[in-house]
């Protein structure tokens, strides 16, 4: 639906990538746009990865501005060249002469019983790439604006589609073209005695938990990341000053992750708001297994409600 | 202008659709027991695949990649190769992976999400599966180059889709297996799909073989639903690279007669009345022909092969469906051979909040 507002306000878009075009992409994420807007706007490519970042760096340094999809998370790593080395620096090394309007959709994470390589959360790998953006929707109206805000964004935006809601989550979306802000935190639930801190489909097991928390007489304020790079610390400081708690919560393996940043961020600038120390619940740092195993890999309700009265028994 | 250099790829089929010989008898197929073998193989393997689908539908399998119309090339390839070649496969050559002594249990088990079903009893020195398009091609390259080095008369052979062709991996596998002279054989399995993107949408070449052209190494097309044709070429190509005279790409050309995997829908972007053409080419019927043709081959052994495989396919599902969910320590199993200290937490926060053993 965002494709489409934008595609029909904007000539300059074009939607590329494997199997986007009749097919309507894998999770049917551009179903009917060939038909609507004809196969030069919406193309199939070839099937490789490199070839649809640095097409997309051609096109979008020579007039378009590229939503690429990448079919799988898993299959994204041949396209990193050309994020890495040029895509992202394409601004900054010109000086600004030439730069790189492209959005890259891919899937992101676990939770559908899906094949090997398809279920992975690594966007701490993007999050580190300098002179990106990297957006995580918790929800299809959420993913609407944010998806319209990357298009509309002058610089490349990594967007980060969780698999489990394109299946979990039914939502009437307004197609009205109104874009959310990037680089802001979004408040779910607020709260008073604790911070809890997540994007993506585990904002769906982070919203349970504050839930079973508010049974236990924990009152607890949950924040959407959102975008996962560069963090809106002002949102999540000004939360931990009125709650004194801090808990994290995400899918991706633990080391290095996106929650260690927020954490980092918090400990240089909110240290002395806190009451207890600072929480994480992760992935394992190991490979995210096949299926049988996944839901013994993404954080459940219970050990988010477990991590947060750690944090009350200090 | 001068022209400095010409190249032509050559085309090989053996058996006609209906059946009929219209190439010489390669030596192999001079027995016929050996012919009925590949046909039972084959006959094996779609029984195999028909019930994996079945098992999908009714939600005791994950996705699932079937390999229908794909039977006279990953059959022929097995049967081409030595047990102590290495294969590299793609997702869906269980005809040739059946063929090297990999059970229908374990490729339940690995499309049912259970990690098991990769450790392979037998071959030991196979690699499994490989979902990141054309990163296998380069593995095989590897593997050979390790042979070479040591100077083991062994092969690798890698499998690559039409799409695949499309990936730099692909044309750096060939380009190293050519500078090298490396003994790898890559089979292109052309069965005109790639998901919902037809080869020619994918390349502007009029066949795939003549991607070899470029990395300096031979290049041809073979019948992919004619299992005699297959095999002889590949065995012949490995023949070549096992003796030193370097690698070889065999385009094979076949059809996907099922959708890309259980998760497709292939009615969306191609049409009934193609795939209903490519079923008159399909490889089972002419090879079936072939031997009644031949007096190798009858309906009562028909019956008896049919039921062996449903025999056959039907305790390994039993088997498959048996097999315990794994404990949460298979996370961390085999992540190193000594694993860090900091993982002894993780592993047990992950105990503490455990699944229920032996769901699904």
């Amino acid at each position: 639906m965002a494709h489409a507002w934008e595609m029909q306000h904007d000539d300059s878009v074009v939607v590329i990538g494997q199997d986007v075009g009749a097919n309507g992409g894998v999770f049917r994420a551009t179903a009917g746009l060939q038909a609507r807007f004809g196969p030069d706007r919406v193309q199939d490519t070839p099937l490789a990865e490199a070839t649809i970042a640095g097409m997309s760096v051609g096109m979008a340094t020579h007039g378009l501005k590229p939503v690429a999809e990448i079919q799988f998370m898993g299959f994204i790593y041949p396209a990193l060249d050309q994020i890495v080395n040029h895509m992202t620096r394409m601004r900054y090394r010109t000086r600004g002469r030439l730069t790189c309007p492209v959005v890259i959709r891919t899937p992101h994470g676990g939770g559908i019983h899906a094949p090997e390589h398809h279920s992975e959360s690594t966007e701490t790998l993007l999050c580190h790439i300098p002179g990106m953006r990297v957006v995580c929707p918790s929800s299809p109206a959420r993913a609407y604006g944010l998806l319209l805000a990357a298009i509309r964004d002058p610089d490349p935006v990594m967007f980060l589609e969780p698999v489990r809601l394109y299946r979990a989550l039914r939502q009437e979306v307004i197609d009205d073209g109104r874009a959310l802000p990037l680089d802001r935190c979004f408040i779910l639930r607020e709260g008073t005695q604790v911070t809890l801190v997540s994007w993506g489909a585990m904002t769906l097991e982070t919203l349970r938990a504050a839930a079973e928390l508010e049974t236990q007489g924990i009152d607890a304020e949950v924040i959407d990341l959102a975008t996962l790079s560069p963090i809106d610390a002002d949102t999540i400081l000004a939360s931990v000053a009125k709650t004194g708690r801090l808990v994290i919560v995400h899918e991706a393996a633990r080391n290095v992750g996106v929650g260690a940043e927020i954490a980092a961020i918090v400990a240089e600038h909110g240290l002395y708001d806190l009451q207890a120390p600072i929480r994480r619940v992760t992935g394992f740092d190991t490979i995210m297994p096949l299926f049988r195993l996944e839901h013994d890999y993404i954080p459940s309700v219970t050990r988010i409600v477990d991590a947060v009265r750690l944090t009350f028994a200090d | 202008m001068t022209i400095v250099a010409e190249f032509s790829v050559g085309y090989r089929q053996i058996l006609d659709p209906n059946g009929r010989l219209v190439g010489p008898l390669p030596g192999f197929a001079e027995d016929v027991a050996e012919v009925v073998k590949m046909y039972e193989a084959m006959t094996r393997v779609r029984a195999f695949d028909s019930k994996a689908i079945n098992l999908q539908r009714t939600g005791q399998l994950g996705t699932y990649p079937p390999s229908l119309g794909h039977e006279a090339t990953h059959v022929g390839v097995g049967a081409a190769m030595d047990v102590k070649d290495v294969l590299a496969p793609v997702y869906r050559e269980y005809g040739t992976q059946l063929w090297r002594g990999v059970t229908m249990t374990e490729i339940l088990m690995y499309w049912g999400g259970d990690e098991r079903g990769s450790d392979f009893a037998v071959p030991r020195h196979d690699f499994a599966w490989c979902v990141p398009i054309a990163t296998q091609t380069l593995h095989a390259a590897g593997a050979a180059m390790a042979f070479k080095i040591r100077r083991e008369p062994r092969c690798a052979v890698a499998y690559i889709g039409d799409g695949g062709t499309s990936e730099g991996c692909f044309y750096e596998a060939l380009n190293l297996a050519g500078a090298r002279t490396l003994p790898v054989v890559f089979v292109i399995v052309n069965n005109g799909w790639a998901i919902s993107v037809p080869v020619a949408a994918q390349t502007a070449t009029r066949t795939l073989a003549q991607k070899a052209v470029a990395a300096g190494i031979p290049g041809l097309q073979v019948d992919g639903n004619d299992v005699l044709a297959v095999r002889a070429a590949v065995s012949e190509a490995l023949a070549t690279a096992r003796s030193g005279g370097g690698p070889c790409l065999i385009e094979a050309l076949t059809y996907r007669l099922s959708d890309h995997t259980t998760a497709d829908d292939a009615s969306r972007y191609r049409t009934q009345a193609e795939v209903k053409e490519a079923w008159t080419l399909e490889p089972l019927l002419r090879l079936r022909e072939y031997l009644l043709r031949a007096n190798a081959w009858d309906d009562a052994r028909e019956r008896a092969l049919l039921k062996d495989c449903a025999f056959e396919v039907d305790a390994a599902v039993h088997d498959y469906l048996a097999t315990a969910k794994p404990s949460c320590d298979a996370m961390f199993d085999h992540l190193f051979a000594t694993p860090p200290a900091h993982l002894d937490a993780q592993r047990a926060t992950a105990h503490r909040y455990a699944t229920k053993p032996g769901g699904p």
